[in-house]
């Protein structure tokens, strides 16, 4: 199954990140795509350089342009991934927000692939049942 | 409130690989490895519901396993000192203490997942056991996952892994990568299972299910490991391409209620473009690396040439006929040839196409493939010879033995016998 990760980092500063920081998401990414999850991501430009697009009631249309002033709301990156379940996508977005240094990253079950179901939740519960005899030692 | 035991699943498919590779290497054992591993995953269900998941859960598994596997060794050492004649036999080294072992877990993973991918499809050991080890040990699946995918008990799956786990630990597989020209055999080993995996979740042999998504799922993402470990290999990106474009059409291959559509009858709206670019971007990059004649390399490009096409009237048939022409050369198989008649009826005409698959009806290794009659039989709709290709279409769903291809099959048989014209 596919998510989307979206990351809103709750504050839009126009100071690059430092050197460190990029090396360390950098890393981040790398593993991601080492382990075969990860389908794309990308970040976005400062919100100063976007839009915002509405349809009105009347089916007129607002554009405001950038920058937004809610900072909580604006989104600074996303990612898609495929992974056995959700617990998957939240434990890998923990990881990216460790690296990330903070805010808030919304999960969200991708649509499009409804063949993309998962297996029933594996039970680990009686793990200790299926582990094979261990063997005597050569 | 989140389940903490879905959240250990989810950290277990997530760092699995990695700590079974990690300690294989330490051991040298992988069924040692994998025992370890799964004590520490045991620890863990004890621990984590009352402690919470630890920040850094997999260093976590890691140390657990280590200073299990510590434990095993100062006891097979004290039954060494008793019973020496067993004693040099002994899985762990005899010198190996804590900072060894950290030294050897802090290299480089991504090497030992690529020792853990040869060796568990490693030569001695047979397909199915290749299959079951790698999607075990290298997709973190469970027997029980790994039954219901290929339909056979789950029993007979925990068997083949045993099995399969002694049989390396008996010929005494060297946990290791393969040089030289070895290595390019053992790496189409590899590839070959990864192939097989996702072939199975593509087009399910048996069963209700005709596709199995969650197989190709699987498939894809050791293909995509593999190819950041290998990243220099053109036939792992070829693959890899191969894939991606496959199963950027598995939503439009089925209808609602789960039967096959054919690729020329597809929504190309429902393909998903995302995997197409991620598969031409890997077959560019097996191309670059000069392996564009290898024979993964030359099947993406194949379905390359599909997904390219924007309608079914698009497609480049002569161009494919070509590449099938480069492929059958270099893997001559009847199935091959097959795919080429195809091709060939699609480029040249159905007249065409039907003298190359007739001439493979005498093929022994075609007797009981329902694809060839189901192929004649579209052949035979399309030129108008309608009774013939109903008994064709009959004699296809009589050989399959997947539910919902026999479905579509009997469907066509009706369709020709009504005089319906495609």
């Amino acid at each position: 199954m596919r998510f989307m990760t979206i990351y809103k980092p709750g504050q839009e500063t126009t100071t690059p990140p430092t050197q460190e920081h990029m090396a360390a998401m950098g890393k981040f990414i790398e593993e991601l795509a080492k382990s075969g999850v990860l389908v794309t991501t990308d970040g976005l430009q400062h919100s100063a350089k976007g839009a915002r697009v509405r349809m009105n009631a009347d089916g007129s249309f607002k554009i405001t342009d950038g920058p937004f002033t809610e900072a909580k709301e604006i989104i600074g990156g996303y990612a898609i991934v495929n992974v056995k379940s959700k617990a998957e996508a939240i434990e890998l977005t923990k990881r990216f927000l460790k690296v990330a240094g903070g805010g808030e990253s919304e999960i969200r079950e991708m649509h499009e692939q409804p063949a993309f179901e998962s297996r029933s939740p594996s039970q680990f519960a009686d793990a200790a049942h299926q582990r094979p005899q261990p063997e005597p030692t050569q | 409130m989140f389940d903490v035991n879905r959240a250990i699943d989810a950290v277990w498919r997530i760092e699995s690989p990695r700590l079974i590779a990690g300690l294989a290497r330490i051991t040298g054992d992988v069924g040692l490895a994998e025992d370890l591993a799964q004590d520490a995953l045991v620890a863990a269900l004890e621990r984590w519901p009352q402690t919470g998941v630890p920040d850094n859960p997999g260093a976590w598994l890691m140390a657990t396993a280590k200073h299990r596997a510590i434990d095993m060794h100062r006891r097979s050492k004290r039954i060494e000192r008793k019973h020496e004649q067993i004693g040099h036999e002994l899985d762990l080294q005899q010198e190996m203490n804590v900072s060894e072992l950290d030294a050897a877990v802090d290299d480089d993973i991504g090497d030992d997942l690529l020792r853990l991918m040869f060796t568990a499809c490693h030569p001695v050991l047979s397909t199915e056991a290749q299959v079951a080890l790698t999607l075990r040990l290298l997709g973190g699946l469970t027997t029980d996952e790994i039954a219901r995918a290929f339909v056979v008990p789950e029993a007979t799956v925990a068997q083949r892994i045993v099995r399969a786990k002694r049989t390396l630990a008996e010929a005494r597989v060297p946990f290791e990568v393969p040089r030289g020209t070895d290595r390019d055999a053992r790496l189409s080993s590899v590839l070959g299972v990864i192939y097989l995996v996702f072939n199975e979740g593509y087009s399910a042999t048996a069963g209700e299910d005709w596709i199995r998504p969650a197989l190709c799922e699987d498939a894809l993402r050791l293909g995509r490991v593999l190819a950041e470990l290998a990243r220099n290999d053109p036939e792992v990106h070829g693959l890899v391409a191969l894939m991606e474009i496959q199963a950027s059409r598995l939503r439009a291959r089925t209808g609602p209620s789960g039967e096959p559509i054919l690729l020329l009858d597809q929504d190309r709206g429902k393909w998903d473009q995302l995997l197409i670019r991620r598969g031409l971007t890997a077959l560019a990059r097996a191309e670059q690396l000069g392996g564009a004649r290898g024979p993964y390399a030359l099947q993406a490009a194949i379905v390359a040439c599909h997904a390219r096409a924007r309608t079914a009237a698009e497609t480049d048939w002569e161009r494919i006929v070509a590449l099938y022409d480069a492929l059958a050369e270099l893997t001559p198989s009847p199935i091959v040839e097959l795919n080429r008649a195809v091709a060939v009826s699609m480029a040249y005409g159905p007249a065409l196409g039907l003298e190359l698959v007739d001439a493979l009806r005498s093929e022994p290794a075609l007797k009981s493939y329902h694809l060839l009659p189901s192929v004649r039989g579209d052949l035979l709709m399309k030129l108008g010879r309608l009774g013939e290709a109903r008994s064709e279409f009959d004699h296809a769903a009589s050989l399959t033995r997947n539910s919902r291809e026999r479905a579509m099959l009997l469907d066509r048989s009706r369709k020709a016998a009504a005089g319906i014209q495609p």
